[in-house]
């Protein structure tokens, strides 16, 4: 009953082969990256891989999205059908027919029904793409992808139509005793002649169309985007399970090489997520830099580190050197150093990419490579680093004045067993005069609840966080070692800190070190201390007006702290914030994250503007944030923009404002 | 051809205080930098290192602990460095110290002639700017001082060309090798240390060399060999000016002593 399968055999096994071979290319490339551990906790993995990768919990999140779940499924059921055509068309003997017969009805209703509905889900696809494109689905450098996908569309679409044009004409001619479990099918071979030679070649036809997009399909999938396939599920159950996505150590020595300047240098996983794309633009719609117009795209990162490694690879493992750099001139497979420094860090990106690829820890080996084996790096940084090293602190101001905020107020030194919290001040809170209010404020409000804290005063160093993120990995890990060590000296176990840069780097960079905090973020202490009734505040008019609500990156997406810094604010004022936009884990960073606070920004918006005036447009009267950067950021746009009327408060200032006696 | 450049290890001045009954400096816990216009000094011998393949030595005076000043240099690329410590060599004032660094230029010199010698135009803790052209005088080379830029060098005719920064002015100077320059921070912006350069540095011999090395009369150098004796350290008076109010405990209080002071003046038009 099958015909030719004399011819399909052999084209068969040279499809397979193809695909193997292309599968095998790919993958053998993975080995050449470096050894990273991804395959402890395989329960906490497999439930990744079942949220993300089977329940696709980030792909609805978009309305489209749906769209692709439903492809997916699809797709898997109807990897049973092909199974069963394809091993039928060499043994016709081999069917699901040899199933029971209730199963075997079951799965022809269930092919059906589901060949429509992917019918219906590629139709949707190919009219998004068609009529309501979303801008991120373009970038400037990816040319060429749209005719991937509608290539792939078209394969599926043929698919499916081939598979009720064969059903069909087998229904049609009046043999196939399942009809009844195919609606779809039926209906189709109503549709058709009755003639009997004509539904043959009818039959004939829409098998052989099958057969061969089927085998098409099999060959071009490797070598496009769509090889996602087949490393979006495995990549999910091999994606970090730490969050936040806190970049690893390194070791000095001679000899070792630093950060990631060629392609092999990275991890075998950081390969895999480059297969794993599939250029959906999501992290590219995220990003703060892509959308102010810096030379970032996050998806570009992952595409250029793709195709550098399918350029390079097979040079790589002769041992000869690569012909496309990794960061250099712009370029297909080349990453530009300025878009390697255009990242905030912000993990809007992390937040977005719906088969979990890790784009921003990337773009930090990349950084490593680039101040520790090769000192480049804009010119800003130089006083940066300098200044860290020196002073440790940003500014370079001398560390005898961290302590000058004390003027005017009674302040412990922090001393174990005399005093519970250590107030980790930070830089900011420090030696910037605006942040220096936030920190009487919270001073103020600790004092009146009856926290028992104290500081380190002049004895106090910088944690380092600028550091990290711009890939100074060698001075962050010598001032993170005196930390550690400063900490366990004085015996600090529990630890306030004002910023959410300190909070991030001492909570959950620290660890690495072997040092073990409880680390508490202001906003978080003080939300307790109003909920255990610790507070009270007489005034509850504090004149503020409409309050919107800015969510810091490494305070919300870094460290899971939306609702906090929320309820202190309408704990302290009796209202609900007002949702920005963009809010809580889709906040769009202030601009200062990932050490650009000290650099400058050359090309394009500034971030900074681009918030402010996302905000503007809900009319705040105030704006509330819970970090000294974005403070700074949000004051300075807010002058640039002219609004110089709508105030920017720290939530904990809003707290010491109603602590004022009436 | 040798480019020699001398560096100095200051105390962060930026954290030096005075101590306001004794008038003297704190010098505890004060750290210790590579004085800021050395920094542009090793830069630039760097610099010569690119363009001409020169071999760049450092030089420092100072107490074996200066030596971490000299790693800094190691770090950033420098070939060779020499720590010139002795305690004959202490409490050496500008005079002193300009003798010590010649000979040691000069012992360098009959190995391998040095083209260029570069100084920052003066370090943060003297400040007196002499040492530079100390050294000059004694090794009988020409000296150009506060150079923001080196337009040209010339190996083959044994040239330079620097422009030097005045008041008001730009001076385009050229003068025949050996040469001594002092610069100025406009120069160049100084490099930064890879970490296989620091890693490296960490294990580099700095060489020593005491005054058994340059033999010199010890009545010449150090303490004895200074004409200048500092007797006393102060803060100047404040001759003008008054604090008004209390603007650390009551700001807004000062703000309006302030203004109604300015508005009194006629400083501040209402």
């Amino acid at each position: 009953m099958i015909p030719h399968y004399t011819l399909f055999t052999p084209l068969l096994i040279a499809s397979l082969a193809f695909f193997g071979w292309s599968v095998y290319r790919r993958f053998s490339l993975l080995a050449l990256g470096q050894p990273e551990q991804r395959l402890d906790r395989p329960f906490d993995r497999l439930k990744e891989m079942l949220l993300y990768a089977f329940a696709q919990m980030r792909v609805v999140k978009k309305p489209f999205g749906f769209n692709h779940l439903v492809i997916f499924w699809s797709f898997l059921i109807l990897m049973l059908a092909n199974g069963e055509f394809m091993v039928s068309g060499v043994i016709p003997s081999l069917n699901f027919g040899l199933l029971p017969e209730g199963v075997h009805r079951a799965l022809l209703l269930a092919f059906d029904i589901v060949s429509l509905l992917t019918l219906v889900a590629i139709a949707v696809s190919v009219g998004r793409r068609l009529f309501v494109r979303p801008s991120y689905l373009d970038t400037a450098y990816v040319k060429g992808i749209s005719a991937d996908a509608f290539l792939i569309l078209s394969f599926i679409a043929l698919l499916m139509v081939a598979y009720f044009g064969m059903h069909g004409g087998l229904i049609a001619q009046g043999n196939d005793p399942a009809a009844a479990a195919m609606p779809v099918s039926s209906f189709v071979a109503g549709m058709l002649p009755s003639d009997p030679a004509t539904l043959s070649a009818i039959f004939g036809f829409f098998w052989w169309l099958h057969a061969l997009v089927l085998l098409a399909f099999l060959c071009f999938l490797p070598h496009s985007k769509h090889m996602h396939i087949l490393t979006a599920i495995p990549n999910c159950y091999l994606a970090s399970l730490e969050w936040p996505n806190t970049q690893p150590r390194e070791k000095f020595a001679k000899g070792e090489v630093y950060g990631v300047g060629r392609v092999d240098r990275f991890s075998w996983k950081d390969l895999l997520d480059t297969y794993s794309c599939t250029e959906c633009g999501r992290c590219q719609a995220a990003c703060p830099a892509t959308a102010t117009g810096k030379p970032l795209n996050p998806r570009q990162i992952v595409h250029a580190i793709k195709t550098n490694l399918l350029e390079n690879g097979l040079a790589i493992k002769e041992g000869k050197a690569p012909t496309v750099p990794l960061i250099g001139p712009e370029g297909e497979g080349t990453n530009t150093e300025d878009a390697i420094w255009s990242c905030t860090t912000c993990g809007a990106c992390l937040q977005a990419c719906p088969v979990l690829i890790e784009q921003m820890p990337k773009i930090i080996k990349m950084r490593r490579h680039l101040v520790e084996n090769e000192a480049r790096f804009p010119e800003e940084l130089l006083n940066l680093f300098e200044n860290m090293e020196q002073r440790s602190n940003p500014w370079g101001i001398a560390p005898a004045e961290r302590s000058k905020w004390v003027s005017t107020m009674q302040v412990k030194t922090f001393e174990k067993g005399e005093t519970e919290y250590l107030l980790y001040v930070g830089c900011a809170g420090s030696f910037d005069s605006r942040a220096k209010q936030v920190t009487v404020a919270l001073a103020t409000v600790l004092n009146a609840a009856g926290v028992s804290w104290g500081i380190l005063g002049k004895d106090e160093k910088c944690c380092g966080d600028s550091l990290r993120r711009l890939g100074n990995e060698y001075l962050f890990d010598k001032m993170a070692r005196e930390n550690v060590e400063l900490f366990r000296e004085r015996g600090v176990t529990k630890v306030i800190t004002l910023c959410p840069h300190c909070l991030t780097t001492l909570k959950n960079d620290y660890r690495q070190f072997g040092l073990e905090l409880e680390v508490v973020h202001q906003s978080e202490l003080v939300a307790k201390l109003l909920a255990d009734g610790k507070l009270n505040l007489p005034r509850k008019e504090l004149g503020l007006g409409k309050i919107s609500y800015h969510d810091p990156c490494y305070l919300g997406r870094h460290n899971g702290i939306y609702d906090a810094p929320r309820e202190v604010v309408a704990k302290a004022t009796g209202s609900a914030v007002q949702e920005l936009p963009r809010h809580r884990e889709n906040s769009f960073c202030c601009g200062a994250g990932g050490g650009r606070m000290w650099m400058e920004e050359f090309t394009g918006e500034r971030v900074n503007h681009a918030r402010v005036e996302e905000a503007l447009a809900e009319n705040p009267d105030t704006i509330c944030v819970a970090c000294p950067y974005c403070m700074t950021m949000m004051e300075d746009g807010l002058k640039d923009k002219g609004a110089g009327q709508v105030r920017v408060r720290d939530v904990v200032e809003v707290v010491a404002e109603g602590l004022r006696p009436l | 051809m040798l480019v020699v450049v001398c560096v100095k290890q200051v105390p962060d001045t930026t954290q030096v205080q005075i101590d306001p009954v004794t008038n003297t400096l704190i010098r505890e816990g004060v750290p210790f930098i590579v004085n800021p216009y050395d920094t542009h000094a090793v830069e630039e011998g760097l610099r010569l290192k690119d363009r001409f393949g020169f071999k760049v030595v450092a030089l420092s005076m100072g107490p074996p602990n200066a030596e971490a000043t000299l790693r800094k240099a190691l770090s950033l690329g420098v070939d060779r460095a020499i720590l010139l410590s002795d305690r004959a060599f202490g409490g050496a004032d500008t005079l002193a110290t300009s003798k010590v660094l010649s000979a040691a230029i000069a012992r360098l010199a009959k190995d391998e002639e040095v083209g260029v010698v570069i100084c920052g135009k003066q370090t943060i803790d003297g400040d007196t700017a002499q040492v530079g052209p100390g050294i000059a005088t004694r090794l009988h080379c020409s000296q150009l001082t506060l150079v923001d830029r080196v337009e040209d060098l010339d190996p083959s005719v044994r040239k330079i060309r620097v422009r030097r920064k005045l008041e008001g002015r730009h001076e385009e100077v050229e003068a025949p090798l050996p040469v001594l320059l002092t610069v100025v921070r406009e120069l160049n912006r100084p490099r930064y240390p890879s970490v296989p350069m620091r890693l490296a540095s960490e294990e580099a011999a700095v060489e020593v060399w005491d005054n058994k090395v340059l033999e010199l009369d010890p009545n010449g150098i150090g303490l004895k060999g200074s004409p200048t004796w500092v007797s006393r350290i102060f803060s100047p008076e404040r001759a003008k000016g008054e604090i008004l109010g209390d603007g650390a405990r009551d700001p807004e209080a000062a703000a309006e002593i302030l203004i109604s002071k300015m508005l009194e003046k006629d400083l501040l038009a209402l």
